[in-house]
């Protein structure tokens, strides 16, 4: 399953402050309605205003990338530059 | 898929820039440039209460003075609701640049507009702009991030609750949000340290100077439809605050693209523009709207003023065992300051086990602050890297070194989670040792340092389009504008795909009508992501090309290859044929098919981070508290430089910036919250003679993820510079300066509690 992490902001809004999760999931949109239903109202925060960065590699707009069954997931606030 | 083992014919080449000669002989249209006949003076009237409710707006004296043709308001605009707006840097609200745009209920900061008027003359627009009688109940105002956080101080926004924290507070406070990232356990990696240090920092906000100011022309036909023509980071994202402040469907404007004159990421969101389309569409007539030098001071910018704690422990080896920021940033009057990605940033060239950064967005009686070139990341890392260089210090450690032994690499965790991909850093700091520079002999009163940099560099949406003329030539159409070069590198980049001299290329950039949506050019991702479409639109046109010629051969389109500009057989087993070139397929067009046109539309993925490390000599004059910048080096990874010419410039560009930022720059407000330096004569910007010529090492280690292993540069050398320059004067002189800017005053304060 893959490791999931949360920010900090969404951990305590949402999952009692546990930012580490194992999620089954096979894709960025299946691992949002996961999340969504284990912690309801997270779903929309998440396809709101979150990047997405999975092994490493960072997706503003995060939505079919594929999940490893071993990969590490970060959400991250969607941000960009100047 | 990065260019590693190509031979390039065109990559790499420091060819004409293609808007050079338009530039150099004045030629070249910026915003201010545009006139149509018919056209009205646009003026806007601004606050000069720092913060203050607007009770009442009477215009009637204005509209009745011949030559006025409309005058507007807050009230004029939808008040529309609140909706995340991604502009660049972190996420704001629309209705909170609606609010900026036009005050509403309240002036929030000394130069916040509260009218605007459309005239016949620019005489007759400043004599409206007297008659407009505001009544303003004053307000007790506050500027500094830390008097801003306290209880019992004024509140800027009167519901604003702060966002990040759990439980929600029932009461508003200037504090918009706290982020918190973290690996490890910071308070077991102090307890591992022999060595900590920690030091309380404050800067200034500064503007990003930008040369050009703000300008648009906005022009109204009868169906409803808008024209704009001005100039901005991203004029796709022009039409989007416009059409959403102002109601309009996104088709009713059409936004066309003047050559920019500097943005830096101030030209990421929208001042001017919604104002000269609604009073274009109230008038009929064209609108022509250009702020002064004081006016852009007052009202567009800055970047955010801070302060910010950092501590960093070490084993006496000097392995950092734990570091902590703590980060206040000002985001003028609505939240949004880049506090998010100074977290982010902070420590990022550092494999770190153990990190907690923590950042409050607060909002003070000041201007909205906007994207500076890496928003939020030199404030953090004039912090980060000042510490690094005491803690070095204390552990008689050569600040290089320690750097060195706790470099990121590839697989290294950032402070904010991911794992870092191939990455550029380790090579910087082995460039940096082996320039002449770095072992150079200094001179009394000389001291050199060293600080490093990072920016995580972004992709996005893109898009381009590749004609093929029916002489062989080629028109590349591309829709981010052009700030940092980019028409010579797409030009490169197409003429490498399609195998053609480079003279045969045209970029040209497109307007919202004619290319296909592009984000802002901000967050260094042009050559990146926009030349991935282009790499993308010139393969579309090669893969045309070999499909022509296969109908010219009357063979299967697999038999024909691409090579050095031309069609081949694939094999001898294809049949006899001599090469056609691109124009000869060109001039056959309209028998095999028709135009040949190749495009693409792309969300770019897999933006390489950026990681630089810079070298600064100064030298102090004790008596007068003056520093001058002897000699400066900055070394970056740019994954593989297309136009190294330009990637040269984004460096010395970025240095020269931080330079001024470190030395002089500065915003200066009265008690009263107005103003006082709102002009280049009284905000010291470094010029020419200030500074020496920035040497520059280019470190190519390929992005992976790019055809040509592109990696973003005009953000991260801008990084570095605050305490590459604040480590400097540590060594020349034996004082931390943890206050910017170090100018003279600062300096001899400085030197006078040392003594």
């Amino acid at each position: 399953m893959a490791q999931v992490v949360l920010t900090n902001e969404l951990a305590n809004q949402f999952a009692g402050g546990e930012t580490k999760l194992e999620v089954p999931a096979e894709n960025v949109r299946q691992l949002i309605r996961a999340l969504e239903e284990r912690y309801p109202g997270m779903g929309p925060e998440l396809e709101a205003g979150m990047a997405v960065a999975i092994d490493g590699e960072i997706f503003a707009d995060p939505f079919l990338e594929p999940i490893g069954p071993d990969s590490e997931v970060y959400f991250l606030p969607r941000i960009g530059g100047g | 898929m990065d260019g590693q083992g190509q031979d390039f014919k065109w990559i790499g080449k420091r060819t004409v820039r293609p808007d050079g000669v338009d530039k150099v002989t004045g030629r070249a249209n910026f915003g201010a440039d545009f006139s149509l006949p018919g056209m009205l003076v646009g003026k806007v009237l601004r606050s000069t209460h720092p913060h203050a409710r607007i009770l009442s707006i009477d215009t009637e004296k204005a509209h009745a003075l011949p030559g006025v043709k409309a005058v507007i308001t807050a009230a004029d605009l939808p008040d529309i609701p609140s909706e995340e707006a991604h502009f660049g840097e972190d996420p704001t609200d629309f209705r909170h640049v609606s609010h900026n745009v036009m005050a509403r209920d309240k002036a929030l900061y000394d130069g916040h507009v509260v009218a605007a008027v459309a005239a016949t003359s620019e005489s007759i627009a400043d004599e409206a702009l007297g008659l407009i009688e505001v009544n303003y109940e004053v307000l007790p105002h506050v500027l500094d991030v830390e008097e801003a956080m306290k209880p019992g101080a004024p509140l800027v926004l009167e519901d604003l609750i702060t966002g990040g924290v759990t439980p929600t507070p029932k009461d508003p406070s200037n504090i918009a949000k706290r982020v918190q990232f973290d690996l490890g356990d910071t308070e077991a990696g102090f307890k591992k340290a022999n060595m900590v240090v920690e030091r309380r920092f404050t800067t200034k906000p500064v503007h990003q100077g930008y040369i050009e100011p703000h300008a648009v022309v906005a022009s109204t036909s009868e169906d409803g439809h808008t024209l704009v023509w001005c100039s901005s980071q991203g004029h796709f994202m022009i039409r989007a605050a416009c059409a959403k402040l102002l109601g309009l469907d996104v088709s009713q404007l059409r936004v066309m693209p003047a050559e920019i004159g500097g943005g830096f990421g101030g030209k990421i969101t929208v001042y001017l523009e919604p104002l000269a389309v609604l009073l274009s569409r109230k008038t009929g007539r064209p609108v022509k709207m250009v702020m002064t030098r004081e006016e852009v001071f007052r009202g567009t910018g800055p970047t955010s003023g801070t302060v910010m704690t950092v501590k960093i422990g070490a084993t006496k080896k000097g392995q950092i065992t734990a570091a902590e920021a703590t980060l206040a940033y000002q985001a003028g009057a609505f939240p949004g300051s880049p506090v998010g990605l100074g977290c982010m940033t902070a420590f990022a060239p550092y494999d770190l086990e153990n990190v907690k950064t923590v950042g409050f967005d607060v909002v003070v009686n000041r201007p909205k602050a906007t994207a500076y070139r890496a928003p939020g990341a030199p404030l953090a890392a004039f912090a980060a890297e000042s510490v690094l260089d005491e803690l070095a210090k204390a552990l008689d450690i050569e600040p290089l070194e320690l750097r060195e032994k706790n470099a990121a690499k590839e697989g290294t965790k950032a402070p904010y989670g991911p794992r870092f991909g191939p990455i550029g850093y380790v090579e910087t700091l082995q460039a940096v040792r082996d320039h002449p520079h770095y072992s150079a002999p200094l001179g009394p009163n000389q001291g050199r340092g060293i600080a490093s940099g990072f920016w995580m560099n972004f992709g996005g949406q893109s898009s381009a389009v590749v004609n093929v003329n029916e002489d062989g030539t080629v028109v590349v159409t591309l829709g981010h504008p052009d700030i940092g070069g980019s028409r010579a590198s797409m030009a490169l980049m197409a003429a490498e795909v399609l195998g053609i001299d480079i003279a045969k290329v045209r970029p040209i950039i497109g307007d919202t009508h004619t290319i296909g949506f592009s984000d802002i050019t901000g967050g260094s991702k042009v050559t990146f992501a926009s030349g991935m479409a282009v790499v993308e639109a010139a393969g579309d046109v090669v893969a045309q090309l070999r499909e022509r010629t296969a109908m010219i051969w009357e063979v299967e389109a697999e038999g024909v290859v691409w090579e050095d500009g031309h069609a081949l057989p694939a094999s001898t087993n294809v049949g006899e044929f001599e090469p056609l070139s691109l124009a000869q397929i060109a001039a056959m067009a309209a028998k095999i098919g028709g135009p040949i046109s190749g495009r693409a539309s792309i969300n770019a993925k897999g933006a390489g981070p950026g990681f630089g490390t810079h070298i600064c000599d100064v030298e102090v004059d004790r008596e007068t508290g003056r520093v001058v910048v002897l000699r400066y080096t900055a070394v970056q990874d740019a994954g593989r430089a297309i136009h190294p010419a330009y990637v040269e410039g984004q460096l010395q560009g970025g240095a020269a910036q931080g330079i001024g930022w470190a030395l002089n720059e500065e915003y200066v407000y009265g008690d009263d919250g107005r103003l006082q330096n709102p002009g280049f004569l009284d905000y010291r910007m470094p010029v020419a003679s200030d500074l020496p010529m920035i040497d520059t090492v280019i470190v190519e280690v390929p992005n992976p993820n790019h055809p040509f292993g592109v990696r973003g540069v005009g953000e991260v050398p801008i990084v570095p510079p605050l305490a590459a320059v604040a480590n400097a004067v540590e060594n020349a002189i034996g004082v931390r300066m943890a206050d910017l800017p170090m100018s003279p005053p600062h300096i001899l304060a400085a030197l006078e509690d040392k003594a």
